[in-house]
C-alpha cells in the first residue's frame, strides 16, 4: 500500500515537473513556435487557440487529465491528435525493448553462468575484461561499430532504416543490429550480476551435497544454482528494462528507424512541445512504472523486505 | 605504499585524456577548425598524423579540443552536482526528521527521471546548447551524491567525538562543516571519480544526439554522428573519436575503482 502512495506521488510530481518544464521555462510557448518575426496579432491568436491565456494550474490539470484519456493535443507540427502519432510509432519502439530485452537476459545469462562456472580461470576472466570493455562502451558508438562490420565491411544487414511490417523478412533483418547494440550493453552490466550472484549460491551447503551426490555439473549450475540466484539478477532486470526503454531513443536516432524515439527528436527539432512533452511524460511513466513492478516483484520473491519501505 | 593496479592503469590514461586537453589549450598540430578542402580525406602522414576529415580538418586536433571540451563539461557538471548533493545530503543528515524525508524523497524521484528526458525535455524549452548539457547531467548528480554523503554523514554523526562537540555547544551547521564534511570527502571524491567517467559518457551522447555541442565546437559524440554519414567514405573517422571516449571512461572509472580500495581497504575486490 505504502509502496502504491508513493508510486502515485512519484508519477504525479514527475508530471509536475515535465509540464512545468516545457510550459515555464519557455517563456511564451507562442513565440517558440513562431519565431521571433511573428506579429503580435498572429501570437495572440494562437495563444488564444493552445488556451495559454488560462491560468497555469488549470493548464495542468486539463493537460493532465486529457493524458489520462489518452488526449495529448494536437501536434503542432503534424496537426494529427498526438496519441495518433503515438499510437502509429509505437509496434517498432515496443519490438524493438522486447526483443533487446530477451538478448540482453539470453547473453547475460549465457555469460554470467559461463564466467560463474569456470571461477578464477581464463573463461571467468574474459568475460570479466568483455564486460568492463561493454559497461564502458557508448551504446551508439558501438552500433556505429556494428554498422561498420556488418553493413558496411560484410554487407550482410542494412545500415539502418525500416521498410515496414508489410514486408516481415526485411522488418527483422532492419532490427537485427538495433537489437544488438541495445543489448550487448545491458547484458554486460547483467552478467556480471549474475556471476557474482550464481557465486554466491555456489559457496551453499546444498550446492555441495549435490555435487557430492554426482549431479552433473549443468544440471548443478541451471536447475540447482540459478533459480536461487535470481532474486538480485530480477531486481536487476527490472532497473535495466527502464534504462533499456530510454536507450530506444538513442538506438532508433542511430538507425533511423521511425519509432517513438525519432518523433522525440523530431519534434524538438519541429518545436512541437504538445508532442515532446506527451513523449518524455510516456517515456517517464515507463520507467517509473517499470520501477514500481520491481519493488513489488522483489518482495514476492522475498516476503521478508515486505514490511521495509 | 603499493598502489592497487587499476589506480596505476587508470592514472595513466587520465593523464593521457588530461594532457591532450592541456596542451590543446595553447597549441594544436593544426586549426581544429580551418577547413583545406583541397585535402580532405588525407591519409595518416608525418603531417596529418591521423588523416584530415571531410573538410579537411585535421583529425588530432579535433580530438584534442574536443578532450578539453568533455574534460571542462564533466568537470562543471559533476562539481556543481556534486556540491548541491552533498550540501542536500549533509543538511538532510544534520536535521533528520521531515527535512530528511523530504531531501531523500526528492532524490529518489531524480533518481526516476532519465538524465536523457532530462535532457531533451531542456532542449526542447530553451533549445539544445552545451550549457543546457551540462545542467542536465549536473541534475543527475546531485541524488546521487545526496544519498552517498547523508549515508556517510550518518555514520560519522553517532561517533563519540561528535557527540563532544554537541555537548560543547557547537551548532549543528558548524559540526557539519568542521567535522563531517572532512571525514565524508573520502566517498565523495571516490563518488565524484566515478561520476566523471558517467559525465564524460553523457556528454558524448548528447553531444552525438545534437542535444550538447554545436557546431563549430568539436566534441568526439559530434564527430562520431558526423562521421556515420561518412561510413563508406571514411570509416576510420568513426574510430578515433569513440577510442578516445572509451579510454576517458574506462580510465575515470578505474581511477575510481582505486581510490576506493586505496581509502577504504575492507572493500577490496568487493563487486
Amino acid at each position: 500500500m505504502r509502496r502504491l502512495v508513493n508510486f502515485l506521488v512519484t508519477l504525479f510530481a514527475v508530471s509536475i515537473i515535465v509540464f512545468a518544464a516545457m510550459n515555464v521555462l519557455p517563456g511564451d510557448p507562442a513565440l517558440t513556435i513562431l519565431g521571433l518575426d511573428a506579429t503580435e496579432d498572429a501570437l495572440e491568436a494562437l495563444r488564444q487557440r493552445l488556451g495559454l491565456n488560462e491560468p497555469l494550474t488549470k493548464r495542468y490539470f486539463l493537460w493532465i487529465g486529457n493524458a489520462l484519456t489518452g488526449n495529448f493535443g494536437i501536434s503542432h507540427s503534424f496537426s494529427v491528435p498526438v496519441s495518433d502519432l503515438i499510437i502509429e510509432r509505437l509496434p517498432l519502439t515496443v519490438s524493438l525493448a522486447i526483443s533487446g530485452m530477451t538478448c540482453t537476459v539470453i547473453l547475460a545469462f549465457v555469460l554470467g553462468v559461463f564466467a560463474a562456472a569456470n571461477h578464477k580461470r581464463y573463461g571467468d576472466w574474459g568475460v570479466m575484461v568483455i564486460s568492463q570493455l561493454g559497461i564502458a562502451l557508448p551504446a551508439f558508438w558501438l552500433s556505429i561499430l556494428l554498422v561498420l562490420l556488418f553493413a558496411v565491411k560484410l554487407r550482410w544487414l542494412p545500415p539502418g532504416g525500416f521498410p515496414g511490417w508489410e514486408n516481415p523478412t526485411d522488418a527483422i533483418r532492419s532490427l537485427i543490429l538495433p537489437t544488438l547494440a541495445l543489448s550487448l550493453v545491458q547484458s554486460a552490466v547483467l552478467a556480471r550480476v549474475t556471476r557474482s550472484s550464481m557465486l554466491e549460491v555456489m559457496r551453499q551447503d546444498y550446492i555441495r551435497t549435490a555435487r557430492a551426490s554426482g549431479f552433473q555439473r549443468s544440471r548443478i549450475l541451471w536447475r540447482h544454482t540459478l533459480p536461487n540466484a535470481l532474486i538480485p539478477i530480477v531486481t536487476i532486470i527490472g532497473m535495466q528494462f527502464a534504462a533499456l526503454v530510454t536507450g530506444t531513443i538513442v538506438i532508433e536516432n542511430v538507425f533511423y528507424l521511425p519509432g517513438l524515439g525519432k518523433l522525440i527528436f523530431q519534434s524538438i527539432s519541429n518545436r512541437d512541445l504538445p508532442t515532446v512533452q506527451a513523449l518524455v511524460m510516456l517515456f517517464a511513466a515507463i520507467v517509473i512504472i517499470a520501477n514500481f513492478i520491481v519493488d513489488i516483484t522483489y518482495s514476492v520473491i522475498d516476503p521478508r523486505l515486505k514490511d521495509r519501505a | 605504499m603499493r598502489f592497487p593496479l587499476n589506480f596505476v592503469i587508470g592514472s595513466i590514461m587520465i593523464i593521457f585524456v588530461l594532457t591532450a586537453a592541456v596542451v590543446s589549450l595553447f597549441w594544436t598540430p593544426h586549426s581544429h577548425s580551418e577547413l583545406n578542402i583541397s585535402m580532405k580525406f588525407a591519409e595518416p602522414s608525418m603531417l596529418y598524423w591521423l588523416g584530415t576529415d571531410q573538410l579537411g580538418r585535421d583529425v588530432v586536433s579535433q580530438l584534442m579540443v574536443a578532450a578539453q571540451n568533455s574534460v571542462q563539461v564533466a568537470l562543471l557538471a559533476v562539481f556543481f552536482g556534486g556540491a548541491i548533493g552533498t550540501f542536500l545530503g549533509l543538511t538532510a543528515s544534520a536535521i533528520g526528521g521531515v527535512v530528511e524525508d523530504i531531501i531523500m524523497r526528492l532524490a529518489d524521484l531524480g533518481f526516476a527521471f532519465p538524465a536523457l528526458l532530462f535532457a531533451i525535455m531542456l532542449a526542447a524549452s530553451l533549445g539544445p546548447s552545451l550549457n543546457n548539457a551540462i545542467i542536465a547531467i549536473a541534475f543527475i548528480n546531485i541524488p546521487i551524491f545526496a544519498r552517498v554523503s547523508r549515508g556517510s554523514a550518518n555514520q560519522i554523526w553517532q561517533r563519540e567525538y561528535v557527540a563532544a562537540s554537541k555537548a560543547s555547544g557547537l551548532t549543528k551547521f558548524k559540526i557539519s562543516i568542521d567535522h563531517i564534511l572532512p571525514n565524508i570527502m573520502a566517498p565523495i571524491i571516490v563518488q565524484a571519480t566515478i561520476e566523471f567517467a558517467v559525465a564524460i559518457l553523457a556528454e558524448a551522447a548528447l553531444s552525438y544526439l545534437g542535444l550538447g555541442a554545436q557546431p563549430p565546437q568539436p566534441s568526439w559524440g559530434r564527430m562520431l554522428s558526423e562521421a556515420q554519414t561518412l561510413m563508406y567514405l571514411a570509416p576510420e573517422l568513426a574510430i578515433y573519436p569513440g577510442i578516445c571516449i572509451i579510454i576517458a571512461v574506462i580510465g575515470f572509472g578505474l581511477l575510481g575503482d582505486g581510490l576506493r580500495d586505496i581509502t577504504d581497504p575492507r572493500l577490496q575486490g568487493d563487486r
